[in-house]
């Protein structure tokens, strides 16, 4: 369960709020999809669900972690059970794929062999077991969106967030993103998706959150 | 796919997710430690060289002044009359026979020659009134003599000693400026893998975790630096102990355990320096 209560988020104490007066809930084993247009506090409020920021002011609870008053050294722990694919792939690139998609369990302090193992496990499933060695620049865009995704889920994360995971695919791979997210749905992950795509959202119709300006439209 | 092939990582960096052997020069930091440690080895020498000179210095300024009294003096008398000079802390009359036993080696056993009675005066403190306390031994007893060697003697053993001292100052000098060293090293290794570390941190990975990769690196780097730096050392230690040999009248004990400990002192005070520098660095994170 993800719990916002009157959250406002500024990235400096005389910025205008990214987010403002937040109230909303996602579900536990929840799909949602998070919609607005360019600057509505999308990827602001990934970016506290997933932790990289604190609220300014509210309270956050994620995953039974009253996260606006809990101690820095409180959050790791929680950060690795909370999976994130980014618009821009954030893959490391001087590491190869595997080793990128091998990185959150060797984070949680897997041991070398199995880690090795569920990562490969997790590039066949989003087919790209043929290119484990590859360095990420050789991938397409398309590729390393869906390597990001493996990163993402390798750790079988309660939560999984996505910023604009197709954005930069063709309808094809878009398609196949989604289908690989949904499958994380199916296995229990609340899944919270941001995205521009009116299609893509009606394609797979689900919960739908709306922001614009920092605040919340509608929630239904 | 030729050109994936061409893309393939060369090895597995799993144990180097943050990309450390590339972001921090494997060549710079040892170059700069192996130099700061060829200075602490050469410092520490100095400071062991500088004490053994005090120390055998200061035996010879035991006796600061040596009195030869004219013939006939009572021996007795004169001691007393010289102890109360200012400045004298004490006057000890020398026997003839421990005279006879200095003379030795150089005329043999001449127990018939005369030999003058002579008092050892050891002095209060070597201030500027040991220059004058020669003058007022004179006029105390008209006709003596008296040999001042120990007043300069023990000033070069206080300079050996202040030498000492400099040069265990110098030490902890270069300690600091290897620290300050590393630490600008860490943060230039930060400036160039900011971008992971955040990903890391974003993934869960804790400060602790963060820091060590970082520390383990650059202590590595400095341990080898300080390796090189001893072993570069080692010869020049050698040669000075050679130097000091006449100047102490036995060879020179070199600091060789300070410096095959040399290394493993430059990796760990690497290692914290760096660990502190990351971990400061990472409280900026949320």
């Amino acid at each position: 369960m993800v719990r916002l209560e009157d959250v406002t988020l500024r990235y400096r104490p005389d910025a205008a709020a990214a987010l403002a007066g937040l109230s909303c809930a996602f579900p536990a084993g929840g799909f949602t999809w998070l919609m607005g247009p360019s600057g509505a506090g999308k990827s602001s409020l990934l970016k506290l669900l997933h932790l990289a920021v604190r609220p300014s002011a509210g309270r956050l609870d994620v995953l039974g972690t009253a996260v606006h008053a809990a101690r820095r050294q409180d959050l790791p722990g929680l950060r690795r059970r909370i999976g994130v694919v980014f618009q821009d792939f954030r893959l490391l690139p001087h590491l190869d794929v595997l080793e990128n998609v091998a990185l959150p369990l060797r984070i949680a302090g897997r041991g070398e062999k199995q880690l090795l193992a569920d990562a490969t496990e997790m590039l066949r499933w989003v087919g790209l077991g043929d290119l484990m060695r590859a360095r990420p620049e050789a991938l397409s865009g398309g590729e390393q969106q869906r390597v990001a995704l493996a990163r993402a889920v390798v750790a079988r994360p309660a939560l999984l967030l996505a910023d604009e995971p197709t954005s930069n695919l063709d309808e094809q791979q878009a398609r196949r993103v989604v289908a690989l997210l949904r499958e994380m749905h199916r296995l229990g992950s609340t899944v919270i998706i941001a995205t521009h795509n009116e299609a893509l959202t009606q394609e797979h119709p689900a919960a739908t959150l709306r922001l614009a300006g920092g605040r919340l439209v509608s929630h239904g | 796919m030729a050109e994936r092939t061409a893309l393939r990582a060369p090895r597995p960096r799993g144990r180097d997710p943050l990309g450390l052997r590339r972001a921090i020069a494997d060549r710079l930091l040892p170059g700069l430690v192996a130099a700061m440690a060829l200075l602490a080895a050469l410092a520490m020498a100095g400071a062991v060289a500088a004490g053994a000179m005090a120390e055998r210095w200061q035996g010879g300024a035991a006796a600061a002044m040596l009195v030869q009294l004219p013939a006939g003096t009572a021996l007795a008398p004169a001691a007393a009359m010289l102890a109360a000079l200012p400045g004298v802390a004490e006057a000890t009359p020398l026997d003839r026979e421990h005279l006879a036993s200095l003379l030795r080696p150089w005329l043999g056993d001449a127990t018939n020659l005369p030999i003058p009675a002579m008092i050892e005066l050891r002095l209060a403190r070597l201030g500027p009134e040991a220059a004058s306390l020669p003058a007022a031994i004179i006029a105390a007893l008209p006709g003596a003599r008296v040999e001042a060697h120990g007043v300069w003697v023990a000033r070069l053993s206080a300079l050996a000693r202040s030498l000492q001292g400099l040069a265990w100052l110098v030490l902890a000098l270069v300690a600091g400026v290897a620290a300050a060293m590393v630490a600008v090293a860490t943060r230039a290794g930060i400036a160039a893998r900011r971008a992971t570390i955040t990903i890391l941190h974003d993934m869960g990975a804790t400060d602790g975790a963060i820091a060590r990769r970082f520390a383990a690196r650059i202590g590595w780097l400095a341990g080898a630096g300080g390796l090189l730096g001893a072993a570069l050392a080692a010869p020049l230690l050698w040669l000075l102990g050679g130097l000091a040999a006449p100047l102490l009248g036995a060879a020179l004990t070199m600091p060789w355990p300070g410096l095959v400990a040399l290394p493993l002192l430059a990796g760990g005070i690497a290692w914290a320096t760096a660990l502190a520098t990351v971990r400061l660095w990472l409280r900026q994170l949320p």
